[in-house]
């Protein structure tokens, strides 16, 4: 059971957190369809960050002593780095659609054709492989917050909750969550989140009413690009050992997928995101889940193809979403280049 | 508004040069990637410099080193290669451009390649050339290829029309789908290669059962390479599409959906069934492009593909671009982004840098087509201004 759920949360936290970086760009009237390069460029910027710190001996002594604090506050930076870049790079996409009324869709295409190639150029110029590693240890021995972090023996037992979510973790996982909650927060109950949203239902009524239009997209696709930069980083830590090489596994476009999946709303996605990732789970680890803990891997055992286990988070979304998608509202004005003069 | 877009679409010469101008900035930035990179690494040094830039630029002119020395000359073999790579790209770009005009966005093209991939194959491999002359299997594999992919493509559209699931979204989840639907089906079928003991996770050229595209001469023209009739095929389809699209009410109607689809089912055209036909249209070429890529015999399917999508399916989507949607500039813009892939491999093996320069080049130029429409009105100020000299 403690593998099943972190293994859900795994692919649950990226999801939901560049999901609702899709929802800050839509709800403020952009489409970003550069989630997915996005997202690949916060991963090359994380891990190149990394590395280049691991050069510095105040890490290095860190990892070497087991000062694991210290090792959090570079997990951290490295965090911080990556939403700065993932927001620099969404520039490009607010800066063809506010400014140039440029189609949105094929801006964010483009987008999501520069980053892997970007990163890929340069990862083999950095490393001489498709990969970018980092350049001693790994995530788990520099980052994951184990028992010998608090300083207990690793014989020592915690119980379901404290094996589950203090033990063999990622504090990533865990900003995450704050950050997802602080800003729905302000999504809803702000007076920032409000003008967003109206920008994204009705820009005419919110420019008639003083709200800088142009200013507020370009908030929600920084904000956007910020959430899905991060998100990427955490993926690359958490999902990929710390590397990069130019490939999210399509996670970017699943983010959208749950976004629309969980109607434009924060609750939902991340119900959407814990559906998805324990469908993700089950396709990845299907043979190691003991349901009932009684030694026997059911789910395993029934004899379904493991190709069959891999296509259900998509069958799943795509049922669920038949079900679900008459009702479902997407923001009035997305994708619709402002325009004054059109008021 | 109106007004504006009528006077563009009176002058196309405009929109050729605004999309010449998009790849000469496209493969400048990429120039300038070269030099900054080459002057930031101590190994790569001004002449590797100067030799990356030119082969950005004219890689396909490219014949090799010599003495140090980068030659130039006719390569009939990056020629003909370059054909060869084309003849996918074209189909996936006329894919995306055929739902484009629908006012849809065909991201799912990897996918219906994947069953287009799939279906050929096991067509082209299980029927028995001892009994059946080979081009008729050619042909049913072909046909059989494109109808895969029609069937594959035509879910989004249903979904779409139907059940009011963005298109998008559809695709993606179909997109995935298709690989592990294809990796299943190849790896409980006898199609893997083990007769070449060397390759695991590969399955038999089309070659191993006497179906191969015919060469039409091509080789004779460009020797050394893989060229092949496919790309002939692919040309003729451009054409058909182009006239469909615009010769034809199902053109016609086909467009009206895109342009606005409600106002079409208010004129009477059936949107819903539009919709899924021009997916499916859509799917099927997409798989042709499949087909034809794999019946050349000369390429092998790596069969295990679950965690990845073809790339030959995402690049129609810039092919598509480039072309502003035009069946016969599709044609060109597919053989330029084949030249990009020459150039990069050219890149790879006689510089420092590597193939992937080309891929940032593409996205610039696919990032300038977001607004040539300003670039267009742009270009068409400068000219008034200039007092109506033409170009």
């Amino acid at each position: 059971m403690t593998f099943v759920v972190q293994q859900t949360l795994l692919f649950a936290i990226p999801l939901m957190i560049v999901a609702l970086a899709g929802v800050f760009a839509e709800r403020s009237g952009i489409i970003n369809l550069a989630l997915e390069g996005i997202m690949i460029m916060g991963a090359f910027v994380g891990v190149y960050f990394v590395r280049l710190m691991q050069d510095f001996d105040v890490f290095l002594d860190a990892a070497r002593m087991g000062n694991y604090w210290t090792l959090q506050g570079l997990e951290l930076l490295a965090m911080l780095v990556a939403a700065v870049f993932g927001a620099l790079f969404s520039l490009l996409l607010s800066f063809a659609a506010v400014n140039l009324k440029a189609d949105q869709t094929i801006g964010g295409t483009a987008l999501n054709l520069m980053a892997p190639a970007l990163v890929l150029f340069l990862v083999r110029i950095l490393a001489n492989q498709n990969t970018l590693q980092m350049t001693q240890g790994d995530a788990a021995s520099w980052f994951m917050i184990k028992k010998s972090t608090f300083g207990v023996d690793k014989n020592v037992q915690w119980g379901f909750l404290g094996e589950t979510f203090l033990n063999k973790v990622y504090l990533a996982t865990y900003i995450c969550i704050l950050v997802f909650v602080v800003l729905s927060v302000i999504l809803y109950f702000t007076k920032f989140g409000l003008r967003l949203r109206a920008c994204g239902e009705n820009p005419q009524a919110a420019d008639s009413l003083g709200i800088n239009v142009y200013r507020m997209r370009y908030a929600g696709t920084t904000i956007s690009g910020a959430l899905a930069g991060m998100g990427g980083f955490v993926y690359a830590l958490t999902a990929t050992n710390c590397t990069a090489n130019g490939d999210v596994a399509g996670f970017g476009f699943l983010a959208l997928a749950v976004m629309i999946f969980g109607n434009w709303k924060p609750l939902n996605i991340a119900l959407g995101a814990l559906l998805f990732g324990l469908f993700k789970c089950i396709a990845a680890g299907y043979g190691s889940i003991d349901i009932n803990g009684d030694g026997v891997f059911m789910l395993a055992e029934i004899g379904i193809s493991s190709h069959l286990y891999r296509m259900l988070p998509y069958l799943i979304t795509l049922i669920v979403l038949s079900f679900t998608s008459k009702k479902s509202r997407a923001p009035k004005a997305e994708g619709i280049p402002y325009d004054k003069g059109s008021r | 508004m109106n007004k504006g877009k009528t006077l563009l679409n009176s002058d196309s010469s405009r929109k050729v040069f605004a999309s010449l101008l998009s790849i000469v900035i496209g493969l400048a930035v990429g120039a300038l990637v070269a030099a900054i990179v080459g002057l930031s690494k101590d190994n790569i040094g001004g002449k590797g410099i100067w030799d990356g830039v030119r082969l950005i630029f004219l890689g396909l002119l490219s014949t090799g080193r010599e003495a140090g020395q980068l030659t130039w000359g006719f390569n009939p073999s990056s020629w003909g290669n370059m054909l060869f790579r084309a003849t996918p790209l074209i189909m996936t770009g006329l894919s995306v451009a055929v739902a484009f005009k629908t006012g849809l966005f065909n991201i799912g093209a990897p996918g219906q390649y994947l069953m287009g991939t799939l279906a050929t194959l096991f067509i082209a491999l299980e029927i028995p050339s001892e009994a059946v002359p080979p081009a008729i299997i050619w042909l049913l594999a072909f046909l059989g290829g494109m109808l895969a992919g029609a069937l594959w493509g035509a879910i989004p559209g249903l979904l779409k029309a139907f059940l009011n699931i963005n298109e998008v979204l559809a695709c993606i989840m179909t997109n995935w789908i298709a690989a592990n639907v294809v990796t299943w089906l190849f790896d409980i079928s006898n199609l893997k290669n083990v007769a070449e003991g060397t390759k695991t996770g590969y399955i038999y050229k089309t070659t191993f059962n006497n179906v191969a595209t015919s060469k039409m001469g091509l080789d004779k023209l460009f020797p050394e390479s893989q060229v092949n009739g496919g790309i002939l095929i692919a040309i003729l389809i451009a054409i058909v599409v182009y006239i469909i699209m615009n010769k034809t009410t199902l053109g016609y109607q086909l467009k009206a959906c895109g342009a606005n689809r409600h106002a079409a089912r208010y004129a009477g055209i059936p949107d819903k069934r539009n919709i899924i036909l021009s997916m499916a249209m859509a799917g099927a070429l997409a798989a042709g492009g499949a087909s034809l890529y794999w019946l050349s015999g000369n390429t092998e399917f790596y069969w295990i593909t679950y965690q990845a999508l073809p790339a030959a399916g995402f690049n129609g989507i810039p092919v598509a671009l480039l072309a502003l949607n035009h069946p016969i500039a599709v044609v060109f813009s597919g053989i330029f982004m084949a030249m990009l892939n020459i150039v990069g491999q050219q890149l790879t093996t006689l510089t420092a840098y590597n193939e992937y320069i080309t891929d940032v080049v593409i996205a610039v130029i696919v990032y300038l087509s977001a607004f040539s429409l300003v670039i267009q009105m742009w270009l068409g100020k400068r000219k008034a201004k200039k007092g109506g000299k033409t170009v």
